[in-house]
């Protein structure tokens, strides 16, 4: 029973948030936490469950968001068609690329993923008469209160971290997660590899793509560097994942939620605190300060990419019992 | 006809200087069984250190070759020791973990190189950045020429020391076998971390060698890993000799693809070659040669 009550009160209070918080800003930190668990729900079955990692989130990201700018700015549709379209058009992306690169294994269909990426930045760099190059495309934002994108990102979220949980505990889960384990001996039970890492790519990149969509309509402004980001979706996509939670279902949501913390506090300084402090004390000192916090963000990632990797290989949900241990034996040390 | 020429000379020059740094990549490729996603970034690094020594030394950028080949030497050991090696041991269900570590370490050095040198565009002009010998009706860029002959002669060195020395041998023995290595008495891990620094040395080579005819800013890093990684592809995953051919393949490729297609898609090539040849080719040029 605690299965269904934890998720289903988190919900509850993720429903009420915008009606008690009423500050935008921290309404826009809720929608962005909310996309990143979509994405990084997305990351987490094709690369957790089944073992294929992806290092060219964005590819499917920027792809989602492209389309529905595209509608927008070429056909005059609502850019809102971009969220179901979104979602298919990374999922027809998705197939042949996975038709060509499931061949390849490991660290391999990491670096194909990652090309991949890289060509589609290109492609929107370069085809200025389709993608108006680095300009970018402007949407006008269909609302201007926060609080309708915050539901259509909670639903998105909630949607996908409900279709992680259904998978996983369905056939095709164990499926995945045989793959992932040892690929001959799944082939050698009959498992036909291709067919399931298929299905598992196309879902994941149909939530991306959706996210990607999201996005575009909620930002109202998109550009190549923006959404084919490699630092700050791909990387951010794997990093969400992984601090979270490698092929956990809640594992995405944590690290969302932890990942766009510490890029706010890097960003924000310190949410402003920073601000405050060099204006409380006088010293000129905060200022630089404050700059090179700021500064420091992509840098904090770099040094948080190595210390999870080496100490929380596994997640804050997935280690979460040694972690706890841990910190319990810290505190009765200190006490 | 005098166009084609000139971009077969071009794409032949830049092409050995990117087989410096394939042949780094593949080695590492070879002895660890990972793609080390922050080579551009040693690249980097190397320039910089170059940058610098020329900057305020005045020292001639083929002469920091010997101050910037042992420092990232020695980068190159201590991210093998203190990072990588250290992470065989973690468990953890993924296991591409290696390769990001490197892209974390990747993204560190470029912003710590952010940090201290700003995001602007550096370059260092030498007498013979921009000179030109002609022959025929084709220019040769000395700054080129000099690289390529200082390229080739490090990667003749390099075949000579693995071939001949012990510690080469091992390193050979380690790519082929690591078990079979470890029974015969080699100390993998050890010979793990002299590759590591070998491969960083021969990048920074490549970096000191690049600079007087390129621009640097923190940023380069990245392009220059995906060329490096585009490269090992194209030779076949751990194979020295097809790095070289990998090098020569993708300097042609970009320098045709700039000429007579648009100077926009030089850096597209490089990675539809590389789409290409992991569909029709998967093990890339040793497979077809079995070297």
């Amino acid at each position: 029973m605690k299965r269904v009550y934890v998720p289903l009160a988190l919900l509850i209070v993720l429903i009420l948030f915008p009606l008690v918080v009423t500050d935008a800003y921290y309404q826009h930190l809720m929608i962005l936490v909310l996309l990143w668990v979509a994405i990084g729900s997305g990351w987490n079955l094709i690369s957790g469950y089944t073992g294929q990692v992806l290092f060219g989130a964005a590819a499917f990201f920027g792809v989602g968001a492209y389309t529905a700018a595209l509608l927008l700015s070429k056909l005059d549709v609502s850019a809102w068609w971009g969220l179901p379209l979104g979602g298919l058009v990374a999922v027809l992306i998705a197939f042949p690329f996975g038709w060509i690169c499931f061949r390849l294994r490991g660290p391999y269909f990491a670096l194909a993923t990652l090309a991949l990426n890289e060509i589609f930045r290109h492609i929107a760099t370069i085809w200025e008469s389709l993608t108006e190059g680095m300009v970018g495309i402007l949407v006008m934002q269909t609302f201007i209160s926060k609080i309708p994108y915050y539901y259509i990102a909670l639903a998105l979220a909630a949607g996908s971290v409900i279709m992680i949980d259904v998978v996983t505990r369905s056939r095709l889960g164990y499926y995945f997660v045989s793959i992932r384990e040892d690929q001959d001996a799944a082939e050698s039970m009959g498992i036909n590899t291709v067919y399931y890492k298929m299905i598992s790519l196309c879902l994941s990149a149909c939530v991306i793509g959706l996210a990607g969509a999201l996005y575009t309509n909620y930002m109202g402004f998109i550009d190549p560097k923006v959404v084919f980001s490699l630092h700050d979706i791909s990387i951010m996509a794997i990093l969400v994942g992984i601090v979270g939670g490698v092929s956990t279902v809640y594992g995405p949501a944590m690290g969302a939620f932890i990942m766009v913390a510490i890029q706010e506090v890097f960003r924000s300084g310190g949410f402003g605190l920073l601000v405050k402090l060099g204006k409380a004390t006088g010293w000129p000192v905060m200022a630089t300060v404050t700059k090179y916090v700021s500064e420091a963000h992509v840098l904090s990632f770099g040094l948080l990419v190595i210390f999870v990797i080496l100490y929380l290989p596994n997640g804050v949900v997935g280690d979460w019992s040694t972690l706890r241990k841990t910190l319990l034996f810290w505190k009765r040390e200190t006490a | 006809m005098e166009v084609f020429l000139q971009t077969l000379v071009a794409g032949i020059l830049k092409g050995g200087l990117y087989a410096l740094i394939g042949i780094g990549m593949t080695l590492i490729m070879g002895v660890m069984g990972i793609i080390n996603l922050a080579h551009g970034q040693m690249m980097m690094v190397a320039m910089y250190i170059t940058y610098v020594f020329f900057h305020y030394i005045g020292l001639d950028p083929y002469a920091t070759l010997l101050i910037s080949m042992p420092s990232l030497f020695l980068l190159g050991v201590f991210i093998q020791m203190f990072l990588l090696n250290p992470l065989m041991k973690v468990e953890s269900i993924l296991p591409e973990n290696q390769v990001l570590m490197t892209v974390g370490i990747g993204m560190v050095l470029t912003e710590i190189a952010r940090f201290i040198f700003t995001s602007n565009y550096l370059s260092v002009k030498t007498s013979y950045s921009t000179a030109a010998i002609h022959i025929g009706g084709i220019s040769f860029s000395v700054a080129l020429m000099i690289a390529f002959i200082f390229a080739c002669s490090l990667t003749v060195g390099l075949f000579v020391f693995l071939i001949k020395t012990d510690l080469g041998r091992s390193i050979r023995a380690v790519s082929q076998d690591g078990e079979a290595a470890e029974i015969m008495g080699i100390n993998a891990e050890q010979i793990k971390i002299v590759t590591m620094g070998l491969g960083a040395a021969l990048v920074a080579a490549a970096g000191s060698l690049l600079l007087p005819i390129y621009y640097l800013f923190p940023d380069i890093g990245g392009p220059f890993t995906r060329k490096a990684f585009v490269i090992t592809i194209l030779g076949g995953l751990g194979s020295t000799v097809g790095a070289i051919f990998g090098g020569v393949a993708l300097g042609l490729a970009e320098a045709f693809g700039a000429t007579y297609i648009g100077m926009d898609f030089e850096d597209m090539i490089g990675l539809i070659l590389f789409l290409l040849v992991l569909i029709f080719i998967p093990g890339g040029f040793k497979r077809l040669t079995k070297v």
